[in-house]
């Protein structure tokens, strides 16, 4: 099955991302393909470089980077959704005139129309929200 | 193929982001010619209210951009009776969504069809995707 | 078309799970998980209705219920999944209804 996963909120805030992640890990781990995992609403503040959570506890985003790494995901934050809550890369940083960038290893940053993409060209869409 | 796309809203508007952020994805998505409908139940019906007047919250009146979603060819907009009722409200509490029929002359049509839960159902059904926000 | 719905919050709490039954057809699955989970635990009026829901299967995602502490309350006739069971669930359904 080629999936779609859909993240619409942020980390620890809702257990979305966490779901998600536990998802994407069983899904990949019985053979089948992630096309895209496509982070929108608060669900783009799961791509920050800068979280610092309890040591004792899992990082989530250190998590997404790391399955991205091991099965070259795709992982997308919505541009719109990412400017209004302040999720930088450095073009867009550099394009906004804003003197830091703080997107996480592993996270692009991208149009609205990657998720709609993600529903033509996936078998399945799944959206974790709240 | 184009795929039948359902974009479901359940939330009321301003409380929360996502009516305004679920009407721009309906925005950028019909640019991708697929064949999309909307449908509003719960809370979801009362961001079609009319007379929204947001200047004193401070907040930004997105509203009119329902009235637009005809020109981006989106004009199925399935809202349902039972969460009209249930919430005291009427077809008529809401704005009057048309769309311009091309093909018989760009006769004006309405784009919101009230459904009951039953027959919304049946719609639902028929997607290929549905859009949850 | 087959439809898997989920419900990710507690029915104490949210409509979703009552909204989620109101149109679920016949021949669909709701699978429960996150705080959706405490739907389906005995003595609620949730597990009353699952169990008088017409044709609609009933899943919990056990990792859930677990963390919560309510594995042991899942009202009978309600499958219990893991995450590997939810993926299954994905595919063998046409499409995925996530009630938010």
């Amino acid at each position: 099955m080629k999936l779609g996963i859909q993240i619409n909120e942020g980390p620890y805030q809702h257990q979305a991302a966490d779901s998600a992640y536990q998802f994407a890990k069983a899904a990949l781990a019985k053979g089948h393909e992630i096309f895209r995992v496509f982070f929108y609403h608060d669900g783009v503040n799961t791509a920050t470089r800068l979280a610092v959570p309890p040591q004792d506890d899992r990082n989530i985003t250190q998590q997404w980077t790391e399955l991205q790494k091991e099965h070259n995901l795709d992982l997308v934050v919505c541009i719109a959704a990412a400017q209004r809550r302040g999720l930088m890369d450095e073009d867009e940083a550099k394009r906004q005139g804003k003197d830091a960038n703080n997107i996480a290893e592993g996270f692009r940053i991208s149009g609205l129309g990657q998720l709609i993409e993600a529903g033509i060209e996936c078998d399945r869409l799944v959206t974790f929200g709240a | 193929m184009a795929k039948r796309f359902m974009y479901m809203n359940t939330k009321a508007p301003y409380g929360t982001v996502y009516a305004l952020e679920s009407l721009e994805v309906v925005l950028i998505g019909a640019a991708f010619e697929q064949d999309v409908s909307l449908a509003f139940i719960g809370d979801g019906v009362y961001q079609l209210v009319k007379g929204q007047d947001t200047q004193d919250i401070g907040m930004k009146n997105f509203s009119p951009t329902y009235a637009a979603l005809g020109d981006y060819d989106v004009n199925k907009i399935y809202v349902e009776k039972e969460s009209l009722e249930e919430r005291g409200l009427s077809l008529d509490d809401l704005q009057h969504l048309v769309w311009e029929d091309e093909d018989e002359d760009w006769a004006e049509k309405d784009s919101i069809r009230l459904v009951t839960r039953s027959e919304l159902a049946d719609v639902i059904d028929d997607q290929d995707v549905v859009l949850s926000f | 078309m087959t439809t898997l719905h989920t419900v990710n919050k507690s029915p104490f709490s949210s409509s979703s799970f009552d909204d989620c039954l109101g149109l679920a057809k016949s021949g669909s699955t709701v699978l429960l998980f996150e705080d959706g989970v405490f739907a389906a635990t005995t003595g609620t009026k949730s597990a009353e209705a699952i169990t008088n829901a017409n044709g609609v299967t009933f899943a919990v995602l056990g990792p859930d219920a677990k963390a919560r502490g309510v594995e042991g309350k899942i009202a009978d006739g309600i499958k219990v999944v893991d995450y590997d069971g939810f993926v299954d669930l994905v595919a063998e359904h046409d499409k995925v209804h996530a009630w938010l």
